[in-house]
């Protein structure tokens, strides 16, 4: 980190000793994973900057916007607008963790049987070890797993800041208008925390900042697909990763300059990896950063991860919004239905996820699939089985995989996935 | 040429060599505490030209040049295919983990399960249990003919439950045999239902230590209706697949 920040986590009542060893964990899992790997973009070296200052700098950031009378908005799930929120001029930030951290505090509050993301987040909070949460000005929570939408209301207890969206459970006519009037009661309540009314303009613009992300992350996302990869999977998984907190103009702009680089590198017909090395597609829960771990046994055994199907990933820059709007409530209900096109394991049924999994393979000719779910993330296990049918009846190897954060399982997942790799090996 | 492969077990190191005309030979020793001198103790009393390491210390080995890795899962479908040219699906039950992989017809893995992470159902929870009911390990497969089973059952695959389960069997006074009969049931019940998952296809080898527990060969044969194939060093398979890799 480029200075001390020690003042202003204390400002904002961290526990400044803990934080330390977080930051040091961090320092030295990040150096083992990702500044190890051979061949990396030069591109990267913008993100690698991000996460040595993730506490720092752009906490920093956070602190001036503040100033300059901007509110800062934390989430924790992809259907929570962001263009609503920059319209009013606010910061958007995930919050979402991939770190097992004050576990012992968490279990005070949750079942021991809940999944890690949420642990997590209650666990950050409680050993007061996040800057980002400290900061925000609302929490925005929503109604998707049973998981979160109970964890919330203890958050909400322990934070004083939490606002919660309710999103529907299906995708018909009387779900998508009780989803608009969420989006609508969501706008009303950015409007009356910032004291801004949303402009058209305004709200054009947001939309237009929004859709350029998403266009270069779907850029990236297609570049992975040639053969051999010219991004390292635990690379662009960072990029997504980062993609949740980072200023979306700023980052957009450094995920197309990392796209030049790459797509010289397809030119060149060069990449991080040897052609014909085994290709990996993984679906299934969101991986939070700094959760590296299943990228870092797949590519640790000499295979490429080409996509993420999850909300760190695929499903959260699939689906542009349409900007023909000539109104403030025509974009709003343009947004909502834009939202409710995210194929999330919450709804049911959910088909066009198995549809979609299946033209994701086929893009980025993976050669099999690892569906990946936390443990206790009962959604998304579910839906494992219905992947594994599709999977087979379209001839695409798979491997079903329920972890978490900890590392007790390692030597276990590695024999299975290294058997998986060799089971789809050319 | 003479090739080596080297089973690298949570309980046992097994060490093949193969000459070109098939002639194996076979040697094993504890893992123990220093299962890098044990690998190198058995490789030095019979060298190879070439070496492939397998088991869950696989990587142990690979400070040394030209060691190749594959893991057990691979290993063992080769070893039990050579051995068994008609198997299409191989049980293995060793010290810490238990899978069933089903094999294409020329002996390529296409799908395999493994246990949980714990020890739930593996060699090692026979030997707790076999403790428990005061049975050496090597003789607790033959005494399980006690009583139909129906009336009591082990709940609990994990050791240390079905531990304190079994010691209030016996206080009840419920036959040895009978607990015995009992453990060996839930631990098939259990393997099965991974094999389901694999779909089970022509001959079934059983590999692992455990393979020469006869009564989970007879509850095997039993549950499947076909013959169990079974080698005289069931423990060996997998070292010979990477031997033979
Ligand atoms: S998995 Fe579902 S609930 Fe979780 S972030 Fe994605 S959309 Fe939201
Ligand atoms: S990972 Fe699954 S269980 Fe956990 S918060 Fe997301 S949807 Fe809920």
């Amino acid at each position: 980190m480029s200075k001390d920040y020690k003042g202003m986590w204390n400002d904002l009542g961290l526990n400044i000793d803990a934080h330390d060893g977080l930051l040091a964990v961090l320092t030295d899992a990040y150096k083992g994973i990702y500044l190890s790997q051979k061949g990396r973009p030069k591109g990267m070296d913008y993100f690698d900057f991000v996460i040595s200052e993730v506490h720092g700098l752009r906490i920093e950031e956070l602190i001036n916007a503040k100033e300059g009378h901007r509110k800062i908005i934390g989430t924790f799930c992809i259907f929570v607008p962001e263009e609503l929120i920059l319209a009013v001029d606010g910061v958007c930030i995930g919050l979402c963790s991939g770190a097992e951290v004050g576990s012992d505090q968490s279990e005070t509050h949750i079942p021991r049987n809940t999944c890690a993301l949420i642990k997590s987040f209650m666990g950050f909070k409680l050993s007061g070890l996040c800057p980002y949460v400290e900061s925000a000005d609302l929490i925005v929570g929503e109604t998707t797993c049973d998981g979160k939408k109970k964890a919330y209301e203890t958050f909400a207890a322990l934070t004083g800041k939490v606002y919660v969206m309710e999103v529907p459970n299906k995708k018909s006519d009387h779900d998508m208008e009780l989803w608009q009037a969420e989006v609508r009661k969501f706008a009303n309540k950015l409007q009356e925390i910032t004291s801004k009314k949303i402009e058209l303009e305004k709200l054009k613009e947001a939309v237009k900042i929004v859709n350029n992300k998403r266009l270069a992350l779907q850029r990236l996302s297609r570049l992975r697909g040639n053969d051999p990869a010219p991004i390292s999977g635990l690379d662009a998984l960072l990029v997504n990763q980062i993609s949740f907190f980072d200023d979306p103009v700023r980052f957009t702009a450094k995920v197309n300059e990392l796209c030049d680089e790459l797509d010289q590198r397809v030119r060149d017909n060069t990449g991080v990896v040897v052609a014909g090395t085994p290709r990996v597609m993984i679906a299934g829960s969101p991986m939070a950063i700094p959760n590296w771990k299943l990228h870092a046994i797949i590519e640790g055994a000499n295979a490429v991860v080409v996509a993420e199907e999850a909300c760190v990933g695929e499903r959260n820059y699939r689906t542009l919004l349409d900007d023909n709007f000539t109104s403030v409530e025509e974009g709003i209900d343009k947004i909502a239905q834009r939202y409710l096109t995210i194929d999330c394991a919450c709804f049911t049924p959910n088909n066009e996820r198995l549809d979609n999994i299946i033209a994701m393979a086929r893009a980025l000719k993976a050669d099999g699939i690892i569906h990946y779910a936390l443990l206790f993330c009962t959604i998304y296990m579910m839906e494992s089985y219905k992947v594994q049918n599709v999977t087979k009846a379209n001839d695409i190897p798979f491997l079903r995989i329920e972890t978490d954060y900890s590392m007790e399982d390692m030597g276990q997942l590695k024999t299975r996935i290294e058997a998986f790799l060799e089971m789809i090996g050319r | 040429m003479k090739r080596g492969g080297i089973d690298i077990g949570s309980r046992f190191i097994k060490y093949v060599v193969i000459t070109d005309d098939k002639d194996i030979s076979f040697s094993k020793a504890e893992t123990g505490h220093d299962p890098l001198s044990v690998c190198e103790q058995l490789i030095g009393d019979n060298k190879a030209d070439k070496l492939v390491a397998t088991g869950y210390g696989r990587h142990l080995l690979e400070v040394r040049d030209n060691v190749q890795t594959i893991t057990e899962i691979k290993a063992v479908a080769r070893g039990a295919k050579e051995i068994f040219p008609r198997c299409r699906t191989v049980i293995d039950i060793g010290g810490q983990d238990t899978k069933v992989i089903g094999m294409e017809r020329d002996g390529r893995v296409r799908a395999f399960e493994c246990n949980d992470r714990c020890a739930a159902g593996t060699g090692r929870f026979l030997e707790i249990m076999a403790k428990a009911l005061g049975y050496d390990i090597n003789s607790l497969g033959a005494n399980c003919n006690g009583d139909d089973v129906s009336a009591i059952s082990i709940n609990s695959m994990c050791a240390v439950f079905a531990e304190s389960e079994v010691i209030s069997l016996i206080n009840r006074g419920i036959k040895r045999e009978t607990i015995s009969r009992s453990l060996h049931s839930s631990i098939v019940y259990r393997v099965t239902a991974l094999a389901r998952r694999v779909e089970v296809s022509e001959d079934i080898v059983f590999a692992g230590g455990c393979a020469r527990n006869q009564c989970l060969v007879n509850m095997f044969q039993d549950h499947f209706q076909r013959d169990i194939l079974v080698h005289d060093h069931p423990d060996m398979l997998a070292a010979l697949g990477a031997a033979l890799h």
